[in-house]
């Protein structure tokens, strides 16, 4: 049996190294037709980076990573939940004002904040689920909405809830005492620090494996996402499985700002990071939404992110090509994976056909009636 | 039924003439040394079971896939099919089983679509279909639009799309297979036309009494090989069925009576009202099923059979009425807790409703088993115990397949059947619920299909068997109700009641009838 699982590891490794490949050439030829450097750019992406350099990514990845599995969920059931963008900056903005208020004392604070920040980010995105389970709308739609709204009540509620620093023109929910903050772990000498929000990724990673793969629950989740019909039939309540997918998924986008909160930024203000929601569907398409493969997905980007900071210096070529390079490998992610499904499933029924391809015997081998 | 030489009606070549044609893919032989002579004027069968290569054989024909052995000579002359435009070239046409007609363009526009060279787009084309559709009887009306058509309608459309790319030789796949009765009797009657008309119609079925109706010469097809060509007045459906699979078929004639007077399933009043409004789809249905027996619903498709099957499954909201399972009510309960009540379900639809494609077969063996041990337990799913469960479906039901892993995709359509019955019978139920069990599967799995749900009824189950297929439930049953526009209209006993009975009682025509003697 190990041949036929080296052969399916390999078959799974080849779908993202074919969309890499296929990315880093039309990129090349991007940076071709506008005359830029092709060999430089590439020499500067792919050099080693600094420790430095390795903490950022690693920080960056773990954001990135959250807003993916948040993703994954709601796509293992079939459900396109565009809305993580919305979901985070709400529930992180949510969670900035209770942990900033500091009504309890320490760390019991920074659970408080956990806490209220995936119940907020669960309610903004169950909205769009019950939606969907009563009414039928898309999903797709009304988190699109939802993350219109979310924009503009958050702008709307930081005005209300923000104390302006002197001498500033930002204006910032107030700031977390410091004995609420998550202390970083030091990293590569001590010199630099990476989130300690790492090792909740880590566990929200290892719990994602763990209730979908292995639950009753997450059965139920991915026998919906398959096939509604046969969901149904098998006895499963599918518009509460809707309704449940989108507040885990909600749940877990609001988790997305928290390294950033507790880590950085330490409080929420106009200027906090958007857009990662956005990232984070790119990377459950490239991870195919396994939790390695998540992970593998948001360290890459979160590394052509660091490494194009210093193109325009080095090179005179904008950072921003690397957006192609990630926005490229989205589709190229999507086509090569069909490619490999399609190659596998012809694999399969040649295995079936030469397996069953033995003489007729009596059909049951109980007693046949006579 | 001995076999045939071709009747050599004149002098003629024949129409089509395939010798020793083969064709390998990998692992798998889907033809090999196959010889048929289609004489020009006549409807020539090719029957085989599913997977036996009678598609790859009209593919061939058709030139979307070359042969590596064998001729091919069309009228006498050798010919090269590279590619469907050469086939049509050659004169030979195809009508598939699922129609690929544009719903928002007339008729006219439909058969000129890709054709425009012939007689272009504007009268001079309606012309041509004009007296095709004449000529033939085929009575197409070419401003209509294809949407307001009805299946044997487009049916017609498609065959006429052939015609007027000049076909003189015809191959329909499985043609029948979206008909209702009254269709394939006017299909039949456009066929004769062509035949008339001195063409020849090549016809794939699986359905033995159509072919027999209808056929001048039947050619089995058994493992990709042709194994005799028939005479169809010369031999029953039965032989016919024997010739396909190659050894005795058991009959779906059931045993003694294991009937007893203890009712497992009672139905009672049970009405779902049409969403749109309309008559109801489930109109006030009771009945009683009892341990041991089999009730068979006979019914033309369409008549609240899936439905009913459905309310009482617990899959329609806003059903009215009582079912009551081995004295334990559950109205109102949830299609999961009726699954944990005792109720083994196989579904019409395997596709749609009884499989998860891409999932692999244990994972299968969860489906609908998700509350209950062995694959789950503790709110966790027992991954090895599920595993070793599905071993033993697939060693007990007969799956051809190499392991557990595969997914259900891979598998033929009458393996994947029988890994359905064989999960719907594991936890101990006291009801199933057999809609279509043997639908689109080839003989041998059909045969093994029937003494399972012959063995449910030994050992005790209460069984409602749902089929078109009249043999089937007269075989099986141990009463049959019809069901027409969603009541039961008529109770007929299976050992005394004739098909043409059933299909009277189906139509409407005998609903005025008394009701006959049945069992209890």
């Amino acid at each position: 049996m190990s041949g036929g699982r080296v052969r399916r590891l390999l078959l799974g490794a080849a779908a993202p190294v074919l969309a890499l490949v296929a990315a880093i050439l039309i990129t090349s030829l991007v940076l071709l037709v506008a005359g830029d450097p092709v060999l430089d750019t590439w020499s500067t992406i792919l050099s080693a980076p600094r420790e430095r350099n390795v903490a950022n990514i690693i920080n960056n990845a773990t954001v990135l990573y959250l807003s993916g599995l948040a993703v994954a969920v709601g796509f293992r059931m079939n459900l396109f939940n565009i809305g993580v963008d919305g979901q985070y900056r709400i529930a992180a903005f949510a969670a900035a004002v209770v942990a900033g208020e500091a009504w309890l004392p320490g760390y019991l604070n920074t659970v408080l904040a956990i806490v209220v920040a995936m119940a907020v980010g669960a309610a903004w995105a169950g909205i769009a689920g019950l939606l969907r389970a009563t009414r039928g709308v898309s999903e797709v739609i009304s988190t699109i909405m939802l993350n219109f709204i979310s924009t503009s009540l958050v702008a709307f509620l930081l005005r209300k809830a923000a104390v302006r620093a002197p001498g500033s023109n930002s204006i910032n929910t107030k700031e977390i005492p410091e004995g609420s903050r998550i202390p970083g772990i030091p990293f590569g000498g001590g010199v630099v620090e990476i989130y300690g929000f790492v090792v909740l990724a880590v566990l929200s990673g290892l719990a994602y494996w763990f209730v979908l793969n292995r639950t009753r629950f997450g059965f139920d989740l991915r026998a919906t996402g398959q096939s509604t019909t046969a969901a149904v039939a098998s006895g499963i309540n599918v518009r509460r499985m809707i309704v449940i997918a989108m507040l885990i998924s909600g749940a877990a986008a609001g988790l997305v700002g928290l390294p950033i909160l507790f880590g950085d930024a330490y409080s929420y203000g106009s200027t906090f990071q958007s857009g990662l929601g956005f990232s984070g569907i790119a990377i459950a398409l490239l991870g195919r939404n396994h939790p390695v493969g998540i992970g593998l997905g948001a360290l890459l980007f979160a590394y052509l992110n660091e490494q194009s900071n210093p193109l325009q210096i080095l090179v005179g070529v904008s950072p921003e090509i690397v957006a192609i390079t990630q926005g490229v490998i989205v589709l190229t992610v999507v086509v090569s994976y069909e490619v490999v499904r399609r190659y596998r499933r012809r694999l399969e029924q040649q295995a079936v056909a030469a397996a069953t391809d033995r003489p007729e015997r009596p059909a049951p081998t109980e007693e046949v009636a006579t | 039924m001995a076999s045939v030489e071709t009747p050599s009606r004149s002098d003629a070549p024949p129409a089509v003439r395939l010798r020793g044609i083969g064709k390998r893919f990998p692992g798998v032989i889907a033809n090999d040394d196959i010889n048929i002579d289609v004489a020009r004027g006549t409807i020539h069968a090719i029957v085989g079971e599913n997977g036996a290569g009678k598609s790859t054989l009209m593919k061939i024909l058709y030139g979307v896939q070359p042969p590596d052995s064998g001729t091919i000579e069309i009228d006498g002359a050798a010919v090269t099919l590279g590619s469907p435009a050469d086939a049509i070239k050659a004169g030979v046409g195809m009508v598939f089983q699922h129609f690929m007609l544009a719903d928002n363009l007339t008729v006219a526009e439909n058969v000129v679509l890709g054709a425009e060279r012939l007689h272009g787009i504007g009268a001079a084309a309606r012309e041509e279909i004009t007296r095709i559709s004449g000529s033939y009887g085929l009575g197409v009306d070419p401003d209509r639009l294809v949407e307001d058509l009805g299946v044997g309608a487009r049916q017609r459309v498609e065959i006429l799309k052939v015609l007027y790319r000049g076909a003189r030789i015809v191959i329909l796949d499985e043609p029948t297979a979206v008909l209702v009765p009254q269709e394939v009797d006017e299909l039949f009657d456009n066929l004769r036309e062509l035949k008339a008309e001195g063409l020849s119609v090549i016809f794939i079925s699986h359905k033995l009494d159509e072919v027999l109706s209808v056929a001048d010469e039947i050619t089995v097809v058994r493992r990709g090989t042709t194994v005799t060509t028939v005479d169809p007045a010369g031999v029953t459906a039965r032989q016919l069925a024997e010739l396909m699979v190659g050894s005795e078929l058991p009959s779906p004639s059931t045993e003694s009576s294991t009937v007893t007077d203890e009712v497992l399933l009672s139905v009672r009043d049970l009405t779902l009202p049409d969403p749109a409004g309309g008559r109801p789809l489930v109109d006030g249905v009771s009945f009683d099923i009892h341990r041991g027996e089999v009730l068979g619903i006979a019914g033309v498709e369409g008549n609240g059979q899936a439905e009913l099957v459905e309310t009482i499954m617990g899959m329609r909201d806003g059903a009215t009425g009582t079912v009551e399972l081995a004295g334990t009510d559950l109205s109102g309960r949830s299609t999961g807790q009726r699954r944990e009540a005792g109720i083994g379900y196989i579904p019409e639809d395997r596709h749609r409703h009884g499989l998860l494609l891409d999932s692999s077969l244990w994972e299968n063996r969860v489906l609908g088993h998700q509350t209950r041990r062995p694959s789950v337990s503790h709110g966790l799913v027992d991954r090895a115990a599920a595993r070793a469960d599905t071993q033993r479906i697939i060693e007990a039901y007969d799956v051809r397949t190499p392991g557990p892993e595969v997914p259900a995709r891979a598998l033929s359509g009458g393996n994947q059947q029988k890994l359905i019955v064989g999960r719907e019978m594991s936890g101990d139920p006291v009801l199933l619920i057999a809609a279509h069990p043997t639908r689109g599967v080839d003989v041998g799995a059909q045969a093994a299909i029937w003494d399972h749900v012959k063995n449910a009824r030994r050992n005790g189950l209460a069984v409602l068997l749902i089929s078109a297929d009249l043999d089937e439930l007269i075989g099986l049953s141990d009463r049959i109700e019809v069901i027409l526009r969603g009541g039961l209209v008529g109770r007929f006993d299976p050992s005394e009641v004739t098909p043409e009975d059933l299909g009277s009682a189906m139509t409407g025509a005998g609903s005025d009838a008394p009701r006959e003697e049945g069992s209890p």
